[in-house]
């Protein structure tokens, strides 16, 4: 245990996390640079055009440090976003340490602050580092000072490095070895693992990533799920070096994988506690949390006739994302569907990419929702998380919705601007403290309604990139709810209602149409488009109709050309649902969310 | 046996030159005209290695376009028109048309050309407003248009065409209606009114791009279009294409009639295009490599493609649908394999509901509002 090192690598986005883990894994020479691939860490294909970190991976760097000794480093990458808050902070409990990557020409910024956080509270030893010092516009003093007056820490401990140019990557490595601890643990002791992420294997099933705290596991042991109360045999133990090694077995301290015939994700539960069934330990690891779905919206095929298809993707889907739920759904607009839970709005957004890319389906997203609670007049409550299923006003006794508590930390000078936002969102008891001078921490109690949908773009924009943001779901609270339909038409399409709250219904109803009429290209009919609450029309737009729209020319070689054109125009309409006579696109359903000041 | 014979070909031959280049074009053209010998040798030469491949072809039209045709010499077109008749089988009555620019031909050649079995001419006059065709960056004034369709006229030709093109910036209905009135002095047989299409690699798209002058807008674009076609056929012109106007249906252009039906056609010359079979291939738009390959006995080949059943149907639909005759779903059923009321009943009787197409019988014709939306209706 002694040659064992945990540790995880923080930082803002773009800060270089995923260059300095590539460095690494290139310095230890755990691979050679011919099958070295850019961003290793992060290899779907997603991850690597968003630059951010969506599954947690883990990786087992043998070390010869200075001291002669050969040392174990296991890194733990972390996902980089508010909504997989709670994966990260599974992650950081399986470390002792962190590296707090600071981009040394961007200096300290609201993530870099907000991960400092994150693993003070998990006690981890921080080792700051400075990246990025090739760039000319590097400037590590002010860095150096930023690092001593906002994150109250030691500037000498600081060591310098470029990732790209993979100069200072030895220093960083000898500080990983002397400066996090060792792991603690007790080898004889009962079982306790914890379990912080878990893949899925098409050959071995689920591939459970874990931390041992305290035991030793091995192949033929018979393992408890502690909270999902679940037993299996383990079949494999192992490491991950670049590809899974397998070993006798796993000790306190250590961070590798086990294999014990969990057919999904879903029967894993990430941050629960892996023990024997027959020697348990006494309590669970602490910090598990239930993650539970908090947006909904339903996916339809644009082509009726892919429903098979797509039901075939979401299963195959939902085997590697325990997150992710669905069920059968219907559209009277739409057809067949399913009804899909989401952690969040960018949850929502990598399920349909990936929906998309990987098996090639093109489908539509319904409206986004948040799940209310109705107490109907014959004292029955009903969750309602579609609004095809609101009950209607004459049934209702008490609507509620849920409520969150949303904790921002930006510099001083964005107060103004963000105060203003939370109460345009209905934010109420806010409290405010200055962690640090110039910092401030704003807490608001908001409707969860208002903030999944583009709550943290604007929050980003109006503190220019220097707020961190995050939320804990509170409790139900009475609301005054109503549902607004949209009508294309005069025809009303399901999936374009949305519940909302009464006062900012007309509000929702305008934008909705103005939205819309942004996003459904003209046709060759007028379209009208109206916003109704109940039978009332509270809102209504026009898109006009073509007028003209002819090529003047088509002779010998304009055909060709023309007919190229029409190609792509007609496989660009077929990624359109036809509602009636009217082509809508994918991105209107979701359009219909975002506020003006977005445009 | 009907069904052997192949429909009557058509022949197009480009010649790529123009003393400069227009504001608004962006066809193939060279302005080098110490170029024209060797494009003639490349041309004679590409006539030698087509001839073979469309020996089975019999042709009734023959185009002479570009570029400027009208830059060559009358023993030039002689030539050419000397070595086409000997090299492919030109029916008798064959429609043998020319494009000239106003400024090169006086009578002379006019009746030169007359003589030489040419027995269409096509004159572009664009407007006979000076100042529109200063815009438009042409070399000749309207007192040259005037000059040439009636020299024209005076030749002999009695198979008369003028383009012309309209909803420039800044032009007024009653401006265009003056270039109409004055072009229909002439009584020409056929009318190609063109509305100008801004082309972003063209010195008039830069000058837009840049802000310069704002295009008309949709609305006005519309009022052009509809109020042209009213104007000419109360004059006692056909609509029968998008852009084009013949006295009468035996004056519509016989030869662009065959790129609207898949009819097959021969295209020699840079640029060219050609179809056949399902087949469209084109030449080199470079008169370098065009002379190059020529000159090495091969075919000067820039690109080609293998049409699809589909892309054929598609191609079916949207030409036709430009065209005031439409389709014909018997002959759609029996050239290209398809039901088009079976494909596309639902949407075709909505277009119809909303005046857009008329289905009647075995065919579906663009009303003129239809025709005014025809890109948009290819889309169904």
């Amino acid at each position: 245990m002694e040659n064992i090192r945990n540790f995880s690598i923080i930082a803002h986005i773009d800060h270089g996390k995923s260059t300095l883990a590539d460095r690494l894994i290139l310095h230890t020479g755990v691979c050679d640079t011919r099958t070295y691939k850019d961003q290793m860490l992060d290899n779907m294909d997603i991850e690597r055009e968003r630059g951010i970190t969506i599954k947690s991976q883990a990786i087992t760097l043998p070390y010869q440090a200075k001291d002669g000794r050969t040392y174990r480093l296991n890194l733990i990458d972390t996902p980089g976003h508010v909504d997989f808050t709670y994966e990260v902070s599974r992650s950081l409990a399986a470390c002792e340490g962190v590296l707090l990557l600071i981009d040394a020409a961007q200096g300290v910024q609201a993530q870099t602050l907000a991960n400092l956080y994150l693993a003070m509270e998990h006690d981890l030893t921080v080792i700051p580092v400075i990246n990025k010092i090739d760039l000319p516009s590097a400037d590590v003093e002010r860095v150096l000072e930023q690092i001593d007056a906002e994150l109250a820490l030691d500037p000498d401990t600081s060591l310098l490095c470029s990732a790209k140019e993979g100069t200072g990557i030895e220093a960083i490595l000898e500080a990983i070895v002397e400066r996090v601890p060792p792991p603690v643990g007790e080898a004889k002791a009962p079982l306790a693992a914890l379990i912080f992420d878990a893949h899925y294997d098409p050959f071995r099933g689920t591939l459970i990533h874990c931390r041992l705290f305290n035991g030793e596991v091995k192949s033929g042991d018979v393992i408890r799920f502690m909270f999902n109360d679940s037993v299996y045999r383990v079949e494999e133990v192992g490491h991950f070096l670049m590809t899974r090694e397998k070993r006798e077995r796993l000790s306190a301290g250590e961070v590798g994988y086990i294999i014990a015939g969990v057919k999904t994700v879903s029967d894993v539960s990430i941050g629960d506690t892996i023990t024997h069934e027959d020697r348990p330990c006494q309590a669970p690891l602490p910090g598990f949390k239930e993650v539970k779905p908090v947006v909904f919206a339903s996916i339809y095929p644009i082509a009726s006739d892919d429903y098979e298809d797509l039901a075939v993707a979401l299963e195959k889907y939902k085997l590697n994302d325990a997150a992710f739920i669905y069920e059968k759904d219907s559209s009277v607009a739409l057809g067949q569907g399913f009804r899909c839970g989401f952690l969040g709005l960018l949850h929502l957004d990598i399920v349909q990419e990936r929906l998309e890319r990987e098996y090639d389906l093109s489908i539509i997203l319904s409206v986004p929702s948040v799940r209310y609670r109705f107490t109907l007049k014959d004292a029955s409550v009903v969750y309602v998380d579609n609004p095809a299923h609101y009950p209607g006003v004459m049934k209702i006794d008490k609507s509620e919705e849920p409520y969150i508590r949303a904790t921002m930390m930006m510099p001083e000078r964005y107060i103004g601007a963000v105060m203003t936002l939370c109460m345009e969102r209905r934010g109420v008891n806010s409290t405010m403290n200055y962690p640090s001078p110039g910092r401030a921490e704003l807490i608001y109690e908001m409707p969860l309604a208002e903030v999944v949908y583009d709550f943290y773009d604007r929050f980003k924009s109006v503190t220019q990139g220097y707020g961190s943001y995050d939320y804990d779901l509170i409790d139900y609270r009475e609301s005054q709810l109503v549902l607004l339909d949209i009508l294309v038409n005069g025809e009303k399409v399901d999936a374009l209602s949305q519940i909302v709250h009464r006062e900012r219904a007309r509000a929702r109803g305008v934008q909705a149409c103005d939205r819309l009429k942004e996003e459904i290209p003209r046709q060759m009919y007028k379209i009208a488009i109206q916003g109704a609450i109940g039978g009332e029309i509270i809102s209504r737009s026009t898109i006009s109709a073509f007028r003209k729209d002819v090529t003047a020319k088509c002779y010998g070689g304009d055909i060709t050309r023309k007919r190229k054109l029409l190609e792509k125009q007609k496989k660009g309409k077929k990624r359109m649902k036809m509602i009636g006579s009217v082509s809508i696109p994918q991105s209107a359903f979701l359009a219909v969310l975002k506020s003006d000041t977005d445009s | 046996m009907m069904a052997d014979v192949p429909p009557a070909a058509g022949l197009y031959v480009h010649i790529p030159f123009c003393l400069s280049r227009c504001a608004y074009c962006d066809f193939f053209s060279i302005t080098d005209t110490g170029l024209i010998e060797d494009f003639l040798r490349g041309l004679g030469r590409e006539i030698e290695i087509c001839r073979a491949h469309w020996a089975a072809f019999a042709f009734d039209t023959v185009y002479l376009g570009g570029g400027t045709p009208s830059l060559l010499s009358l023993p030039q077109l002689e030539t050419i028109l000397g070595h086409i008749r000997q090299a492919f089988r030109i029916l008798p009555g064959a429609e043998i048309t020319i494009e000239i620019n106003p400024a090169d031909w006086g009578r002379e050649d006019l009746s030169a050309a007359h003589g030489l079995g040419i027995n269409r001419i096509n004159i572009g006059v664009q407007s006979t407003d000076d100042r529109a065709l200063t815009l438009l960056g042409r070399r000749h004034n309207a007192q040259a248009a005037r000059a040439a369709l009636k020299d024209a006229r005076a030749a002999g030709f009695d198979n008369l065409g003028a383009d012309l093109i309209y909803n420039l910036p800044y032009q007024s209905l009653e401006a265009w209606e003056g270039t109409l009135e004055e072009v229909l002095d002439f009584h020409p047989e056929h009318l190609s009114c063109y509305e100008l299409e801004l082309k972003s690699a063209t010195p008039l798209g830069r000058r837009f791009a840049l802000g310069e002058f704002p295009l008309p807008t949709e609305e006005i674009s519309r009022t052009f279009f509809l109020h042209t076609s009213a104007f000419l056929e109360a004059r006692g012109y056909e609509h029968y294409e998008v852009s084009n106007f013949a006295r009468g249906l035996q004056r519509a252009s016989r030869h662009n009639q065959k790129y609207w039906d898949h009819t097959p056609y021969l295209g020699l010359g840079p640029a060219a295009h050609s179809y056949a079979r399902s087949r469209r291939w084109w030449n080199h738009a470079s008169l370098t490599d065009y002379i190059r390959d020529c000159d090495q006995g091969q075919r000067p080949l820039g690109g080609s493609e293998e049409l699809s059943a589909d892309q054929l149907r598609l191609e079916a639909f949207f030409l036709g649908l430009r065209t005031r005759r439409g389709i014909s779903l018997e002959e759609y059923r029996r050239r290209w394999g398809g039901d088009l009321l079976a494909e596309k009943g639902v949407e075709l009787e909505r277009l119809a509901q909303e005046g857009l197409l008329v289905i009647a019988q075995d065919r579906v014709c663009p009303t003129l509002s239809g025709l005014a939306l025809a890109d948009r209706l290819a889309l169904l």
